[in-house]
């Protein structure tokens, strides 16, 4: 991933900033311009929010078959998290076997690497989800 | 007027390994080597956790315990001898991560085992001197021991932060007191993957040498002794040289249980002296009296002579698990899946 690129993202990947839709209220993560259902409506409305990081399992898979990097994570869990707030993002689940991850679990954010450039390139951070203690 | 802790939180990785299981694979009786040590498990970071992932951690759930708004925080240091980049601040992220940046300044930190509690005395003078209202002081590391060398039976991972400052503070530091000389007991050379010590070296001229003048500089300080505290806690390489040196100044085994995780998690660098601080706020009583001696080789020791206030009963200690339940909380892996997290097999390029 190019820098610049992620080093925009930094604040939803570091602290899950969204955006609240001044009209609907509706929550968008990651953060949106626009309300996609208030349309113009929404332009100059739209807040910034921070997700509380509480969330539950929607569905899950196991990925057995992990792109070079995550090689050394396999198998891991990738999962649809609906968080508190109502929105859904895409996630690891960490610290559990993949056999304990279940539909409804509740998690909640972690700090974590998500990968690095190499050997002697960036790292970058950002979330990832844990079982709720 | 003192400055002191305003909140604290530390963080283990989840992952232990027995020394039993890394003595299977060197030939060598790790049973033994561990009741030497007076080590049961030590901790093991994650393959995506680092020093980074660590110090936010810790520092988020330092925040977590009390309603300071983070961009009060003038200033972050980060004590680690295993920042992931040579050049390029550790703290930065720390900074983004809590939500403290940007009008504040930040730094890393090394000084072997004490960088953390170096980085608690200078946020403490900056608060002291009106500079800032807190600043936060991270002490935190994913030590390596060079594969079958007699550290890699306690080389740990974990990390603490410390929110300093003069107003609401849950323990008062009355008095801090270091102690510093050249000794060459443990160091790392630039692009070296693994540390080097000089063996026995590093016990008398070194730990204990450094941790007992420091203690009794603090006992002079503050006119105290042994007696009048009711935890003390030192830097703990080993489950064995800070029972030793505490037996030397006179404290008790309760006075030192509840602060000696090295038993069960290893030797979390300059994670140490102050995850075992947080053990002992998670649990003591407005008015316990703390003694602290840390050490760093190379080699110095920083002390602090500390008093719980109203406040610790104020905070919200239970907003994040405590140090004993993520003690607890824990999945043992054994040496191969150690030596997979720990980047110490090759792997190819891609």
């Amino acid at each position: 991933m190019a820098i610049p690129r992620f080093w925009r993202e930094i604040a939803s990947r570091y602290n899950l900033i969204g955006t609240k839709c001044g009209s609907c209220g509706k929550v968008d993560f990651p953060p949106r311009a626009v309300c996609p259902d208030c349309g113009r409506k929404s332009i100059g409305k739209m807040q910034r929010v921070k997700l509380t990081g509480k969330g539950t399992v929607v569905t899950y898979t196991v990925i057995h078959d992990a792109p070079a990097q995550f090689e050394l994570q396999k198998p891991y869990v990738m999962a649809i998290i609906e968080m508190e707030e109502g929105v859904r993002l895409t996630s690891q689940v960490i610290d559990t076997k993949p056999e304990d991850v279940k539909i409804g679990m509740k998690v909640q954010a972690a700090f974590r690497k998500l990968g690095q450039e190499g050997e002697a390139g960036v790292i970058h951070y950002g979330y990832k989800f844990r079982p709720a203690g | 007027m003192k400055a002191g802790i305003v909140s604290y939180g530390g963080y283990i990785p989840r992952y232990r390994i027995r020394p039993k299981d890394i003595g299977i694979v060197w030939g060598a009786d790790g049973e033994a080597m561990g009741r030497g040590l007076n080590i049961r498990a030590k901790s093991v970071p994650g393959p995506d956790e680092d020093v980074i992932t660590i110090s936010v951690e810790a520092s988020r759930a330092c925040m977590a315990k009390v309603d300071v708004d983070p961009t009060e925080i003038g200033a972050i240091y980060v004590g680690s001898e295993s920042h992931p980049y040579a050049v390029k601040p550790t703290a930065t992220i720390v900074a983004e991560a809590i939500g403290s940046a940007p009008v504040m300044t930040a730094a890393d930190f090394e000084f072997a085992c004490k960088a953390g509690t170096a980085a608690m005395q200078t946020t403490m003078g900056l608060t002291l001197s009106k500079m800032m209202k807190y600043g936060l002081a991270v002490g935190s590391d994913t030590s390596q021991g060079a594969p079958g060398d007699a550290l890699e039976y306690s080389a740990s991972a974990g990390g603490a932060a410390f929110l300093i400052g003069t107003d609401r503070t849950i323990a008062d530091i009355n008095h801090t007191v270091s102690y510093t000389t050249d000794t060459p007991d443990f160091w790392r050379r630039e692009g070296q993957r693994y540390p080097s010590h000089g063996g026995r070296f590093t016990g008398e001229p070194a730990y204990f040498k450094h941790v007992i003048a420091c203690a009794q500089l603090l006992f002079k300080r503050a006119g105290t002794t042994a007696e009048d505290y009711d935890y003390a806690v030192f830097h703990q390489p080993n489950g064995k040289f800070p029972v030793r040196a505490a037996k030397q100044l006179g404290f008790k085994d309760p006075q030192i249980d509840a602060g000696l995780c090295v038993r069960e998690i290893g030797n979390t660098y300059s994670g140490a002296i102050m995850v075992g601080l947080c053990a002992i706020l998670d649990e003591a009583e407005s008015g316990d009296r703390i003694f602290a001696v840390g050490y760093g080789s190379g080699a110095g020791s920083d002390g602090f002579d500390i008093t719980v206030t109203d406040e610790i009963g104020r905070i919200r200690r239970d907003a994040t698990p405590t140090i004993k339940a993520q003690i607890e909380d824990h999945v043992f892996i054994e040496y191969s899946t150690y030596a997979k997290y720990r980047g110490k097999i090759l792997m190819r390029e891609g």
